[in-house]
């Protein structure tokens, strides 16, 4: 592995892997510094996993220019990449006529955003599209589309290693030192010497700015918790169905979503936190959650709850302040060579893709790299087997005896998936990441069924038991062997018990 | 290619009520039976039940859950039997057609009769949303069972169990004798959700604490489990300063189990609220005519014997099923009345004995268990103790239905 790179990536989320694999196309030696044992482990693997359209930003604010454009390039990102998209619409609901001002004000600002289509709707129409809500009035707007976030963060990052991308995991950076064109990153791992430096370090980014001697962000950390419902009730809407926004809040209010896999999800709560790790879940938000979807969906029921979450947005405003907080992506004139990427919460997915292209054209701007001239576009992982007709499903299995081999019964993953998802580019080894690159253990059960054999092929791959961790040194699976345990020392070596 | 066959007979699931279902179908004449099983092996979860006390009703003795299941494993061999391993069933319509599949392929089985033994699933974290962070060390007792007795593998060292469901009961001694400390079981219920049996032998036997009315309020520790926070409940809410910290590395849930319908659910097949399983008749036919269900999907058993018989009741039906084209009508009703959760079969032929199933709302002492019609007494049963843990299994004779439309059963004196 060389220690010298051109560009350096600071944080492993969707922007960080978007902006990695923009400069793959290009013949840069590129790193990625990942502090956690995989990508998109932060704010970008716990969101509602919506792209959108650029209803709820301030007209000429630079997130509404890059939401805008990232919703425009998001569907063929998806495809290149398959990852799941789909364009299920959006309705904003308000629950009575005190409300309509602010639906008629949201779709005058959506278009001036640039919008394609925005209409604002009566009861009737809501009926007729979600016959299970109940609303005054709404603003539909049909070009919203969900995704899944982790998957496209992962997709991004392993296509990036694909084309040539160092990923290291686990590899905090704890100090910058330098100057453009000979960077010094410190990290655990070793030292990294880099020309240029992205800090898309999300809830670390005023933290990382702060190491390359800017002190002029701070990062307000706000936690949202989500609760997951299950498959079996997840017809009861078909598009995503929001509140009219809280005044002067901190989030877009509790929404509906569906997911791509057939789920829905309720939330997030806004609670501003001091420790940006805090991803605990609470019962009064959760209680909170029910009641307040509820309002909108009267047939959501407590016990279809499989399990809750939570994500924390990375804001630039206080909970005292409230209000807008504009992103914040900037060359800090004294302090050049690092491109500081702050504040990037809702829409950061969406806007994703045109993040890293513009970020991508500061570095060629700079570094005037040329083309890669074999740069692989596509994924490089199993098909999800759920998501084929039963034909494709058939003729997989006729070619791959492991399609046939059902792994995961509630998510419907084959030895296939988790095969490749045992082997991933990254080397990320976790259970959870297994879970997020096959979604096995993440359905009804929560891997009661599946987790077993999970460890199984995971041992038979190589990672020795006592190795295993759910997410990253100190999550240890187990603690020794059964015998182990009772006899002081390890049955299978021999050796002296663990001391953990 | 997509394969097609025929079965007279589908058993989905080779847990403890597809193998007797499977091999009862068989006996009964029916001509070809296939059961199909997800896993490597059959018996189901009795695999990794290696204590004893199964075929106490059955056989008179206490088996191992592996002597069991081999008991039955043999007989399905011994009735010549399709057995299919590592195969899943994707997808069961409403017309008897199963998409199944393995290594082998996909494979399409026009079933005369099919049978439901696909069994539970443990109630997981999220659905009890526990809150606190997420680290590992938080595991199902079934998953623990799994992973010490079938994989060697041992979770923890210092253990809190939360609910106290059979498993847990069974896991708290099993972690014991392998050496790991089983701090408490807390229960958040008044009384404990297992069998009194196994209260005394897993718990009492090893000076294990049991706390009624007592759940985890917070899960402690990034990474892995530190501990948790346990505390007192008025009904499902804590008592507000009852909180205390708990030192663990691993919880345990043993929090409830539910069955596994989804197949059931394809097939048109109406499930009951209350038990979560099919409604389904005396000869254990759902609503969907041809289908049948039996053992844990139906209703979670307390006991692995009055699964069998029940299995074996619907195989026969099922193969009767298949030669008749049709099974006698069963139109008495089973009315669930005073102190009961539910009652099964909900609805009976009066053709022959039944043996009813059913589970009570509460423990409750000097009671009995009453069959009426119309206000006739047709069975009264007295029970010196009821319990929620266990499923209480009260026949009723041929004779007791003739001239009723509508029976009654209740929780009386």
């Amino acid at each position: 592995m060389t220690d010298k790179f051109d560009v350096a990536i600071i944080g492993g989320g969707v922007v960080g892997c978007a902006i990695a694999r923009a400069l793959s196309r290009f013949q840069l030696d590129v790193v990625v510094l990942e502090r956690d044992v995989d990508v998109a482990r932060g704010t970008s693997g716990k969101n509602s996993g919506v792209a959108h359209t650029g209803i709820n930003v301030p007209t000429g604010s630079l997130k509404a220019k890059l939401n805008v454009h990232g919703a425009a390039m998001f569907e063929s990102l998806c495809r290149e990449l398959d990852v799941p998209y789909k364009q299920v619409g959006k309705l904003i609901v308000a629950l009575d006529e005190s409300q309509v001002p602010d639906l008629e004000s949201m779709q005058a600002r959506g278009l001036a955003n640039g919008v394609p289509v925005l209409d604002i709707i009566d009861a009737d129409e809501i009926k007729r599209l979600e016959p299970n809500i109940t609303g005054y009035a709404a603003v539909h707007a049909p070009t919203a589309a969900i995704t899944c976030p982790y998957s496209l963060t992962i997709a991004l990052a392993e296509s990036a290693a694909e084309n040539g991308v160092e990923v290291m995991l686990e590899s905090p950076v704890t100090a910058i030192s330098g100057e453009p064109g000979d960077f010094t990153l410190t990290t655990p791992k070793g030292a990294i010497n880099a020309a240029l430096i992205i800090n898309s370090a999300g809830l670390a980014s005023g933290e990382v700015a702060r190491m390359a001697g800017v002190e002029r962000w701070r990062i307000f950390p706000c936690r949202g918790e989500y609760v997951i419902l299950d498959k079996s009730v997840g017809d009861m809407i078909t598009r995503m169905v929001y509140p009219v926004p809280p005044k002067g809040g901190a989030g877009l209010g509790i929404h509906i979503t569906p997911t791509v896999d057939g789920n829905i999800l309720l939330g997030p709560s806004t609670d501003y936190i001091e420790d940006p790790e805090d991803v605990d879940t609470t019962v009064d938000v959760r209680k909170q959650l029910l009641k307040e979807a509820s309002e909108f969906l009267p047939t959501i029921n407590p016990r279809d709850v499989i399990t809750a979450y939570s994500g924390v947005r990375p804001k630039l405003t206080s909970a005292s302040e409230g209000g807008f907080g504009d992103f914040v992506i900037e060359e800090v004139p004294e302090r050049p060579g690092i491109m500081h990427l702050v504040g990037i919460e809702s829409p950061g997915l969406t806007a994703a893709p045109a993040i890293a292209e513009m970020v991508a054209g500061w570095v060629t701007d700079k570094l005037s790299p040329a083309v890669r001239p074999d740069f692989k576009e596509g994924a490089h992982t199993a098909k999800r087997f759920r998501e084929q007709s039963r034909e494709v499903q058939t003729s997989l299995v006729d070619n791959d005896p492991d399609y046939g081999r059902v792994i995961c019964r509630c998510e419907l993953v084959t030895r296939r998936e988790i095969l490749s998802a045992i082997e991933n580019r990254l080397g990320a080894r976790s259970i959870n990441s297994i879970k997020y690159r096959s979604r096995s253990m993440m359905g009804r059960c929560q891997g009661g069924f599946c987790g077993p054999r999970i460890v199984d092929l995971l041992i038979e791959e190589g990672v020795p038991f006592d190795e295993l961790n759910l997410k990253g040194d100190g999550s240890w699976m187990f603690f020794d062997t059964s015998k182990g345990l009772r006899e002081g020392h390890d049955s299978r070596t021999g050796e002296a018990v663990i001391e953990r | 290619m997509i394969k097609m066959r025929s079965a007279d007979v589908a058993v989905i699931g080779g847990g403890p009520a597809g193998m007797a279902a499977a091999a009862a179908a068989k006996e009964a004449g029916a001509g070809s039976v296939i059961l199909i099983e997800r896993d490597e092996e059959l018996g189901g979860v009795l695999n990794q039940c290696i204590h004893d006390g199964f075929g106490t009703k059955v056989f008179k003795e206490a088996l191992t859950g592996p002597e069991y299941a081999a008991i039955y494993a043999d007989k399905v061999r011994d009735a010549e039997v399709e057995t299919r391993l590592e195969a899943t069933v994707l997808e069961l319509t409403e017309d008897r057609v199963l998409t199944v599949l393995s290594e082998e392929g996909m494979e399409t089985i026009e079933a005369g009769a099919v049978v439901l033994a696909m069994g539970c699933r443990e109630r997981p974290r999220g659905a009890i949303g526990i809150p606190g962070s997420r680290p590992a060390g938080v595991y199902t007792a079934g998953a623990v069972q799994n992973y010490m007795n079938l994989r060697n593998l041992a979770v923890g060292r210092r253990v809190v169990i939360l609910g106290s469901g059979d498993i847990g009961l069974i896991m708290a001694r099993r972690l014991t004798l392998e050496g790991a400390e089983v701090a408490c079981v807390a229960e958040i219920l008044p009384y404990p959700s297992g069998l009194a049996r196994n209260v005394v032998q897993c718990l009492e036997d090893f000076n294990i604490p049991l706390f009624l009315n007592t759940t985890v309020a917070e899960i402690h520790g990034a990474k892995r489990v530190e501990g948790v926070t346990l505390a007192s409940v008025s009904g499902m809410d804590v008592i507000p300063g009852t909180e205390r910290f708990v030192p663990c590395d691993t919880l345990m849930l043993s929090v409830g189990l539910i069955p596994e319908n989804e197949l059931s659910r394809q097939a048109n097949v109406s499930i009951d609220r209350v038990t979560a399983g099919p409604v389904v008749d005396d000869a254990f036919q759902t609503s969907n005519p041809g289908v049948f269900a039996c053992g844990n999907v139906l209703q979670v058993h307390d006991i692995v014997d009055y699964a069998t018989m029940e299995a074996e009741i619907a195989g026969r039906s099922a193969a009767a099923y298949v030669a008749d084209g049709t099974l006698p009508e069963a139109e008495i009703q089973i009315k669930v009345g005073d102190g009961l959760r539910y009652v099964l079969p909900s609805h009976v032929s009066g053709l022959d004995a039944v043996n009813f199933t059913m589970r009570v709302t509460k423990p409750d002492q000097n009671r009995a268990i009453v069959f009426s019609s119309g206000g006739k007494v047709l069975r009264r049963l007295k029970q010196q103790a009821l319990s929620p843990a266990s499923m209480a299994r009260v026949r009723l004779g041929k004779a007791r239905f003739s001239d009723t439309r509508e029976i009654l059963v209740e929780v009386g004196d």
